[in-house]
């Protein structure tokens, strides 16, 4: 595959291989995806880089049946939406777990891996998941 | 003095166990399990790569080393099943530790010890005081052709360590390599699974190159069998490192605890540093660890390290290599034959 997308994903690196967002430190809310502007403050908002701990819970979940092609292998996987501890939300897939035992309110923490690829001569996207913490990922 | 300043490991969820292997192919799977010292091996999930398991393991070391990831200076990334032919592993790695960009990085190849090149060349780095720290990963997600000897142990998994000389937790007191051409087992460029010698991947291959390596490092440092407390060997399969232990006149005691061969396979560029991290995961204070990595093509390097005590305050924060090998979850033949890319229809 052509160069097609490289650099809108190589923009998003840093957000998304160690969830990077912004903290507004006017109102003291946290935001991810990045944001140019603190949509409260505007433009008294003053906006700094801040890496989540990725420590969060599952707010809501899907279990994904028909999936696209290139997440045919996985099925069943669970999407979810996870609220960080910081109070920011984002949808990704939780891994590590079997879809009976994933549920609302489950501690989660973030994981690296692989989310997609450009074709098989195309790049490899890289970016975070989650899994239920647990002692391997240094909880109980 | 340099040495080891923090460790992590990372092993897939996944496990297939021997006698499901062995069913497929018409083999006698108990029988197999036995003569090979492999009776499950783990397995990659179908989004997890030399990358993931990389970062995963590099992420863990970090947390043990407490150290800010920006003093590491080098990545090097030992495997032989890098995602790209071209684009090194390393720098997906350095930014998904938050390490990038002020630092020098390059991915390794040397069959499985590329691993412990990399801790080797870290260390002439942190000796020549040209970086602080320096991070030596080897982790693989290894290929075994379908029906193949190979397939009963080629497994996935990473070690990640951090190579320094403040707050060391065990010295690196000697190493020494032995090389030479030897074409024991290889993969060509485009070819997705490996060919090998067969037979000639043990007596002129295996057992030489890691019996004069042994034996090179006990002349060097005016040490024997007596003065260590660990061994660890290359563990290709549960089967070679005993051998090997016992031509050089090792008590089976003082091997047992590397042999994680037994319940996750052969983690290539991952396996010793796998043995050693296994160890080093319960050695007291003080002791004495002797390790032999080896990489077909065909060299080894053999390490004597002393454990020292400020290892016991670096415990108990990140996962252990028993930790990860408890979790685990068996998958059958068509489950990792999907999730390895074995079957090619799916993209």
């Amino acid at each position: 595959m052509s160069e097609k997308g490289v650099a809108q994903f190589w923009r998003k690196i840093k957000a998304i291989y160690t969830i990077q967002g912004d903290h507004c430190t006017t109102c003291d809310t946290y935001y991810f995806p990045p944001r140019v502007v603190c949509p409260k403050c505007r433009r008294k908002g003053q906006l700094e880089k801040y890496t989540f701990k990725g420590l969060g819970e599952i707010h809501t979940f899907a279990i994904v049946r028909q999936a696209p092609d290139t997440f045919k292998r996985q099925i069943p996987y669970i999407v979810a939406q996870v609220e960080l501890d910081e109070g920011a939300r984002l949808t990704a897939q939780i891994v590590n777990c079997d879809i009976e035992d994933v549920h609302i309110g489950m501690r989660v923490r973030s994981c690296f891996r692989r989310i997609t690829q450009y074709g098989e001569s195309g790049i490899i996207v890289y970016g975070y998941k989650f899994e239920p913490t647990m002692r391997v990922t240094g909880h109980e | 003095m340099v040495g080891i300043i923090g460790y992590g490991v990372y092993i897939p969820r996944y496990r297939i166990k021997t006698e499901n292997i062995a069913a497929v192919w018409g083999e006698d799977g108990e029988k197999m399990a036995k003569a090979l010292g492999v009776f499950e091996k783990s397995v990659p999930g179908p989004d997890e790569d030399v990358a993931t398991i990389g970062v995963e393991a590099a992420r863990n070391a970090v947390k043990r080393a407490q150290i800010d990831p920006t003093d590491i200076g080098a990545i090097y990334v030992g495997s032989e099943s890098h995602p790209y032919a071209v684009k090194p592993t390393g720098t997906i790695v350095a930014e998904a530790i938050g390490c990038s960009p002020h630092m020098t990085c390059a991915d390794f190849e040397f069959a499985c010890k590329a691993g412990t090149a990399a801790i080797q060349a870290c260390m002439g780095l942190v000796k020549s005081n040209m970086i602080e720290v320096g991070l030596a990963i080897g982790s693989d997600t290894a290929q075994g052709r379908p029906g193949d000897a190979l397939e009963y142990s080629a497994a996935a998994g990473g070690v990640a360590i951090l190579v320094g000389n403040k707050n060391v937790i065990a010295t690196i007191e000697h190493t020494s390599s032995f090389t030479t051409d030897t074409p024991d087992f290889w993969r060509r460029e485009g070819q997705a699974f490996p060919s090998h010698g067969a037979r000639f991947t043990g007596e002129p291959a295996y057992f030489r190159h890691v019996g004069e390596g042994a034996r090179a490092l006990f002349k060097k440092t005016n040490t024997t069998v007596d003065d260590y407390d660990y061994f660890v060997f290359h563990s290709p399969n549960g089967k070679f490192p005993i051998a090997m232990g016992k031509q050089l006149g090792v008590p089976r005691e003082k091997l047992e605890d590397s042999l994680v061969v037994r319940q996750i396979g052969n983690t290539y560029s991952g396996s010793a540093m796998m043995g050693l991290a296994n160890v080093l995961d319960i050695a007291d204070p003080g002791s004495k660890i002797f390790m032999v990595a080896y990489g077909s093509g065909a060299g080894s390097d053999s390490f004597a390290i002393r454990v020292e005590d400020e290892i016991v305050k670096r415990r108990g924060e990140v996962p252990t290599v028993q930790d990860y090998i408890e979790r685990k979850t068996y998958v059958n033949y068509a489950t990792y034959a999907k999730y390895r890319k074995k079957i090619k229809a799916l993209v």
